[in-house]
């Protein structure tokens, strides 16, 4: 049980630089997940905190303690991989009893904390056979058995569920989630999906280019992104980006998205974007506020009409995609709303829940 | 009549592909057997007249009508009752299996802990110096045994069996590292961090992950490195003279071939004793042979 500190900290392989000046603050028992899309420095910051890469700059703290120079088998932490790396000539047990054997444990011991881990993990039934002998799955599990009979102040994921298929995905998803509530083990967790990020963390941490974005809770990322990649990055099917322009309406602002379109912008909004009339911007919108007309109180002048250009049901909702100006718009609507493609559809944009971005330095206003 | 001509012609299409595709397994097959064969024969020609010709008494070897491949007048354990009991072939034998087991110690220590850190820990100059080991096995055994001859010489180690024990690994040691180092490195990086934080230093690395991960390839080293030094020739034919210190390579030949007298069927006889202990542990470790020798072709 520890808190994680970063400070400051960058890592430089020969000129590039992978990881710029991030800080970050894990408090004690949290689940953050660092998510971003490949290269963007995630996996080499949890390496840094596991010590497997050595800081360029900055301070690395575990329980207040700076660890640069610890080597990692002293950082008392464990590490899961995307591969599982067990070690194929052991049994389950010796898998998961190697840190504790190398660290001289008494043998009682080893055999009730494995035992413990197991019954955790139900994998009991497992401990006399071979990784290969295992599934996928299993095999992930066996992996967390083993950190987790460390005991370790901290957990760190990389990727664990990326090479597992995508129902096992959501399985073990939630299996990782139950471990952490009964456990408690500050953990930081990487992936690139940002759904395994929004279900599995307390607070998400969205890097790109070797940044953090935005650090926040999956509500917060949803709701407020701060910046065009998190507004982007976080949902999915992806928010709608349409070039757009403020433009005063009488004493309220409307929001001119093409020659044909445009809307109001609700009254709790105007002030904000006021100083902002006039200049290019974009508007961002989540499939899911973009529907066929439903819901009390809306505003009539925010429904529209467009000619479909593909149209993908889901089951329980249709996806149905259109043109704006040059730009491709993704709908969520009722599956028995929908209009075949080629068709006309009648949709309502619901601006409460609408983004503005200002291009020059992709920052939501 | 077009929905119909719409599922005929890729049915007959498929079962034409089929066809071609079983039709070429079975040429494919035919050919390998029929390479094989040859092949199995060509190489077995050699052992078959060995054992031929050591059965034969020297009467029979001697008779030029008698049919060389055949044993046309009975078989004698003779030559190997003579060859154990009255030449010094049993010493030869002894300080061949001194000089092997000692060559492969050393060669299997140095070069799995060269491939290791080779391999593994990646340190400045690691790369050119992988390259630099290969390189001298790339020397031959033929053109080094010249400035070997003034080394051993210096070291007073000339006509010791000793002195074999000190100039093989310069064959085995490059290779086997050579051998090591691709083994090694097809083992998961992920699998020493793993170890790493889970506590184990360098040596406890290597000790309990790598050489046991690494077995089929170590067996597959140790195998060529057994041959080499059991039927190395250019060396003991350069450095060893009287016939205590001799191996069976060299003592075989000398002492059984005197001027242009040869004793054939002691020499089969010979040859064949000293073909047994590579022969016995190639059967035993075959498998494990191939395994090494094909390992990292592919991600297991």
């Amino acid at each position: 049980m520890a808190d994680v500190a970063l400070r400051d900290v960058v890592k430089r392989f020969d000129n590039v630089e992978a990881v710029r000046q991030i800080s970050l603050d894990i408090p004690d028992k949290e689940f953050v997940v660092l998510v971003g899309p490949s290269g963007c420095g995630k996996s080499t910051t949890l390496r840094m905190i596991a010590g497997l890469e050595e800081a360029s700059a900055g301070d690395i703290l575990i329980d207040g303690e700076k660890v640069n120079d610890v080597p990692p088998k002293d950082r008392d932490i464990a590490m899961v991989f995307q591969n599982y790396a067990l070690y194929p000539h052991m049994t389950v047990f010796e898998n998961m009893s190697f840190g504790l054997r190398l660290r001289r444990f008494p043998k009682a011991q080893i055999r009730e904390r494995v035992e413990h881990a197991a019954k955790i993990l139900d994998i009991t039934d497992l401990l006399d056979r071979r990784p290969k002998q295992l599934s996928g799955g299993q095999r992930q599990r066996v992996a967390m058995g083993r950190a987790i009979v460390r005991n370790p102040k901290v957990f760190l994921f990389d990727e664990p569920l990326s090479n597992l298929d995508a129902k096992l995905r959501v399985q073990m998803r939630t299996e990782i989630k139950r471990v952490h509530q009964k456990v408690k083990t500050t953990t930081v967790y990487v992936t690139h999906d940002q759904v395994e990020a929004m279900t599995l963390a307390d607070r998400v941490v969205v890097m790109n280019g070797g940044r953090i974005e935005q650090i926040g809770t999956p509500q917060e990322l949803y709701h407020h992104p701060k910046t065009r990649f998190v507004a982007g990055f976080i949902g999915s099917p992806a928010m709608n980006f349409v070039p757009a322009r403020l433009e005063t309406n009488g004493s309220g602002l409307s929001l001119r998205v093409s020659d044909k379109y445009a809307f109001p912008v609700p009254a709790t909004r105007t002030e904000r974007y006021r100083p902002h009339v006039g200049k290019d911007l974009t508007f961002g919108l989540r499939p899911e506020h973009i529907t066929e007309p439903r819901g009390e109180g809306r505003d009539p002048r925010s429904e529209f009409t467009v000619n479909l250009d593909v149209v993908e049901p889901m089951g329980m909702e249709t996806m149905v995609f259109f043109t704006v100006g040059n730009t491709e718009v993704c709908s969520r609507v009722e599956p028995s709303a929908a209009s075949g493609p080629g068709e006309p559809m009648r949709l309502y944009a619901n601006l409460n829940h609408m983004h503005l971005i200002d291009p020059a330095n992709d920052q939501v206003l | 009549m077009t929905a119909v001509t719409a599922t005929s012609v890729p049915r007959v299409r498929a079962s034409r592909v089929q066809g071609s595709l079983q039709r070429g397994r079975r040429w494919a097959l035919v050919l390998s057997y029929v390479f094989l064969v040859i092949f199995a024969v060509f190489f077995l020609i050699p052992p078959y007249y060995m054992i031929v010709t050591s059965l034969k008494s020297n009467a029979e070897v001697a008779h030029l009508s008698s049919n060389p491949w055949l044993l046309s007048q009975g078989f004698t354990f003779e030559h190997f009752r003579t060859l154990l009991k009255e030449t010094d072939f049993l010493i030869y034998f002894k300080n061949t299996a001194i000089v092997t087991v000692c060559v492969v110690v050393i060669t299997m220590v140095v070069s799995v802990l060269a491939a290791f850190s080779l391999g593994r820990m990646k340190f400045w100059g690691s790369g050119i110096l992988a390259t630099g080991i290969f390189l001298t096995y790339l020397v031959p055994d033929t053109l080094l045994f010249i400035p070997l001859f003034q080394i051993v010489r210096g070291l007073g180690l000339l006509n010791s069996y000793w002195a074999m024990v000190l100039v093989y690994p310069t064959l085995t040691v490059p290779f086997c590292t050579w051998i090591m180092i691709g083994y090694f490195s097809s083992i998961p990086k992920e699998l020493d961090e793993a170890a790493m934080i889970d506590g184990a230093n360098h040596m406890q690395m290597l000790t309990r992950i790598f050489i046991p991960v690494a077995l089929p390839g170590i067996i597959a080293a140790t195998i060529f490195c057994f041959t080499v030094s059991w039927a190395a020739f250019v060396y003991p034919m350069a450095f060893l003279y009287s016939s205590d210190q001799l191996v069976l390579t060299v003592g075989t030949v000398t002492s059984l071939i005197r001027a242009d007298v040869y004793q054939w069927g002691m020499l089969m006889a010979g040859a064949l004793l000293a073909a047994a202990p590579p022969l016995i542990i190639y059967a035993f470790l075959m498998d494990y042979y191939i395994a090494g020798l094909t390992a990292g072709a592919t991600k297991g």
